[in-house]
């Protein structure tokens, strides 16, 4: 039987580690500033937690299948009640390399959540209500337009949908889109709304997720470094649609974003 | 002994009840009303892990029509989540480790004729029982379960509007919550009183196996952590009912207003997980000091480092109340404070890891007897470090960035939280099955389970890691809609047929379970040879526990293989003290 436990506890762990080893299901691509810097940590944590993991099966099947009852009459147990001082050592070793860890990670975090936007970033203010996202562009004079709750229609979708208050003169150049395209290579602010219940905003691609919370806007930012399409995915229940709840981040050149830009100004006109 | 425990020891060994209602039903024995619970818990997990078994085939054949119950839609796939994670996690972790053995084996174990309050015990069992019924029967009103998700997010759980189920259903769960609080104050507030106050004579409390220490600190837990969620529980339904607005601000559904402004989707999440964090340790301490008991009877050595056992518990315990937030590292809440979550949760992981080594130095020169309980409780350890070695991850905001709400949190906390305590729930049922029913468990059938349980649920769990690597959300009902989950979808297959398995393996255990209970061989009073005070005692035991004796304690938990002893174990009432040899 502790043959079968060593083989059966190895082979748990051989399969786990392969599968993470070979990378079969990895991380996505990296298409943002930071996510180089996020995957080099998770990867460091990956292989010191993967030995920890390693060494503690290891030793589980081994000890087992080493100290089973043989039925020999000479097969001594040591009678111990424990070692004060191996116990200060791997106290002392865990405590090190949790928090190191830990601590490791700081700057990273920090540069993600402590830095506001600069000052030249694009703004898109991202708004998430049952099931969609929106994306609204504040126009040449740099500003939001007031919206109003009860000017909403989720039926009319776009600017109605957001309850765009037209009346207000920074609203007329306001664009409003359901794909959320950006230039490369430009830290983009994104301010966070929900309209209902709370969503979050997850775009694996870029290491980007917020969540969108109802009452709050939440701004944040990131920096895309690859073109193409992105997908984002909600990743907070948020009701019967939350499977469907996902869209796309289209990261241009500059020169198309400001292209694109201009028309869809151009439209509203 | 004091005057008032005299009274009540003497009171209770002469208060044998007559009649089947007494003495089955609203029974004040602590050892009925442990089997009320057990069973209870296993109806309930019965339950939950069907639920599961739907959840499973919808993901990968999502049209598929079922006997009885039809195509699962989208919402009613919430439902079950919802109702799979609630049911699991109240009326199994919770109720079967403490609520079952702990009443059971509490009073036992400490040499107490029974709990210290047994009234406010058969109300603590009545009152779980009464939060299960009103639980399932959201099942059956107007549309159907709530589909916010067993943590209950606001404004999704506040508002009725927000979907199917957030109606009638949502209040029931509310409300059956609610009412196992209530339940779990009172065994709470029990088991502590007994542990203090009903110790036999040389029980302190560093010769108390480490069975009762994690018994009694999951008790402190539970009395400090239901409070806040019953509290919070009481103000999510005024809002939903009564217009008031602790958690939701002003909000529109579908372009509607909803009457509510100025309240705080965060606070909801704040108190949740003030609970919700320690919840976790009160479903696995349990297990933590199952598997250390068991581990040193079937190793036949004492176990390795008791008192750093005792006090990786108790900081477990204490550090449990202040990492609430890191499940909240996404929501909006100050960033600074992610730092400090983070850093108490990494440093929770210290006290773990010490456990861990101490479970490997007690096998470490033992003598190792592979009976089913000893089985399970090696599983427990090999799956608490699985489980355990994706916390590091998750404790840290940066990787959260990526993990958090992906498969790579389900994967985590159904290894540690869920099958480990589940293992641990085995492992007592093997251990101490012959103590309760007089009979043995069949070993053969023991054993197959225990294989099927422990490579399916390493098959079922260990590939969401990788779907949480590659992004995969989680609570998604239909893989349709998202291009990049496509890939994923073999996984998910792979998933679902291994619980398949797993699951049909557990009809093993219960048909194990009530065929033992009729034909399995009669039970010594000490068949595995071990020390603790249960064993003293005839199987099962009588009313009052020791047939009018009163134990009187010598020795430690855990004394094996003492050098000169006439047997390689010594039990804790012998007389003639380790210390002689």
């Amino acid at each position: 039987m502790g043959l079968v436990l060593l083989i059966v506890i190895w082979l748990i762990t051989l399969l786990s580690t392969y599968f993470f080893l070979a990378k079969t299901w990895w991380l996505p691509v990296q298409a943002s500033a930071i996510a180089p810097a996020i995957d080099q940590h998770f990867v460091t944590t990956f292989i010191l937690m993967g030995v920890v993991f390693v060494a503690a099966q290891v030793a589980l099947g081994y000890l087992v299948w080493r100290y089973r009852d043989s039925g020999s009459s000479s097969q001594k147990v040591v009678y111990s009640h424990g070692n004060t001082k191996l116990e200060v050592i791997w106290t002392t070793l865990t405590a090190v390399l949790f928090i190191g860890l830990n601590l490791m990670s700081g700057s990273i975090w920090a540069s993600e959540r402590f830095r506001p936007a600069a000052n030249n970033a694009v703004q898109v203010e991202v708004t998430g209500m049952q099931f969609t996202w929106y994306f609204r562009y504040p126009g040449p004079d740099g500003k939001f337009g007031a919206t109003k709750p009860e000017l909403e229609d989720a039926s009319a979708g776009g600017e109605g949908a957001l309850g765009l208050d037209t009346k207000d003169p920074a609203s007329k150049d306001d664009v409003v889109t359901g794909v959320m395209v950006v230039p490369v290579n430009r830290e983009i602010e994104v301010i966070l709304r929900a309209h209902d219940v709370i969503h979050s905003f997850f775009v694996p691609a870029m290491r980007f997720k917020q969540d969108a919370v109802p009452g709050l806007a939440i701004h944040m930012h990131f920096t895309p470094t690859q073109t193409g399409d992105f997908e984002i995915a909600c990743a907070e229940l948020c009701g019967l649609g939350h499977y469907k709840m996902h869209g796309i981040v289209r990261v241009v050149s500059p020169e198309e974003f400001d292209k694109w830009l201009v028309a869809r100004e151009a439209e509203k006109q | 002994m004091s005057t008032q425990e005299a009274v009540s020891r003497k009171a209770h060994a002469y208060a044998a009840p007559q009649g089947f209602i007494r003495k089955y039903i609203f029974s004040l024995d602590h050892k009925i009303i442990g089997l009320q619970y057990f069973f209870l818990a296993l109806a309930a997990v019965t339950v939950g892990m069907f639920l599961s078994l739907l959840m499973r085939i919808h993901l990968i054949w999502p049209d598929a029509a079922l006997p009885l119950i039809g195509e699962i839609k989208p919402e009613a796939y919430l439902s079950l989540l919802t109702m799979h994670g609630t049911i699991m996690v109240f009326f199994v972790l919770t109720t079967a480790p403490q609520g079952g053995f702990g009443n059971y084996f509490l009073p036992i174990q400490i040499g107490a004729p029974d709990m210290a309050f047994p009234v406010l015990n058969m109300l603590s069992f009545w009152t779980t029982f009464l939060g299960f019924l009103v639980m399932v029967a959201a099942f059956f009103v107007q549309g159907g379960a709530p589909l916010h998700g067993w943590t209950g997010y606001a404004p999704l759980s506040a508002v009725q509007s927000t979907g199917p189920g957030e109606g009638l259903g949502a209040d029931l769960w509310v409300i059956s919550i609610a009412i196992f609080c209530i339940g779990a104050l009172m065994g709470a507030l029990n088991f502590i009183t007994t542990t203090l106050d009903m110790r036999a004579k040389g029980m302190s409390l560093m010769r108390m196996p480490l069975t009762c220490w994690a018994w009694f600190i999951t008790a402190i837990l539970g009395l400090l952590a239901f409070g806040v969620l019953l509290s919070g529980g009481i103000l999510l339904l005024l809002d939903r009912n009564i217009g008031t607005s602790f958690y939701v601000p002003l909000i529109t559904v579908n372009g509607q207003l909803t009457g509510h402004k100025g309240g705080s989707p965060l606070l909801w999440q704040h108190l949740f997980w003030f609970f919700g964090h320690p919840e976790v340790y009160i479903a696995i301490l349990p297990a933590m000091g199952l598997a250390s008991q068991l581990l040193s009877v079937f190793s036949r050595k004492p176990i390795f480092g008791y008192k750093a056992m005792v006090y990786a518990m108790l900081s477990i315990g204490f550090f449990g109340f202040m990492v609430w937030g890191h499940h909240m590292f996404m929501s909006g809440m100050s960033p600074y404070t992610a730092f400090a979550f983070s850093l108490m949760t990494m440093a929770i992981g210290v006290p773990s890891a010490i456990k861990t080594f101490n479970w490997l130095g007690t096998l470490m020169h033992g003598k190792i007897r592979f009976h089913s309980p000893m089985l399970f409780a090696i599983g427990f350890v090999s799956l608490f470090v699985s489980g355990g070695i994706s916390g590091p991850f998750l404790a840290q905001p940066v990787l959260d960035i990526q993990l958090h709400d992906t498969y790579f949190v389900p994967a985590h906390f159904h290894l540690i939280m869920g099958v480990a305590s589940i293992f641990g729930i085995f492992a007592a049922t093997y251990y101490w099955f012959p103590k309760m029913f007089g009979r043995m468990m069949n070993e053969s059938m023991a054993r197959w389970h225990f294989w099927f349980s422990l490579v399916g649920t390493y098959a079922i769990f260990m590939p969401m890691h990788y779907l949480g690597m590659a992004g995969h959300p989680r609570r998604y009902s239909q893989l349709t809609e998202v291009a990049y989950l496509h890939g994923l979808l073999p996984l998910q297959k792979f998933i679902t047929y291994a619980a398949f398995i797993t699951i049909a393996a557990q009809l093993i255990f219960i048909f194990n379970l009530f065929w033992s209970m009729k034909y399995g061989a009669k039970a010594a009073d000490n068949p595995w040879e071990a020390t603790t005070l249960e064993w003293t005692t005839a199987t099962p035991p009588p009313h009052d526990n020791f047939g009018g004796r009163t134990p009187v304690v010598h020795n430690g938990p855990y004394e094996y293989n003492v050098p000169g002893a006439a047997r390689d174990f010594v039990m804790q009432t012998d007389p003639e003290s380790v210390a002689a040899h």
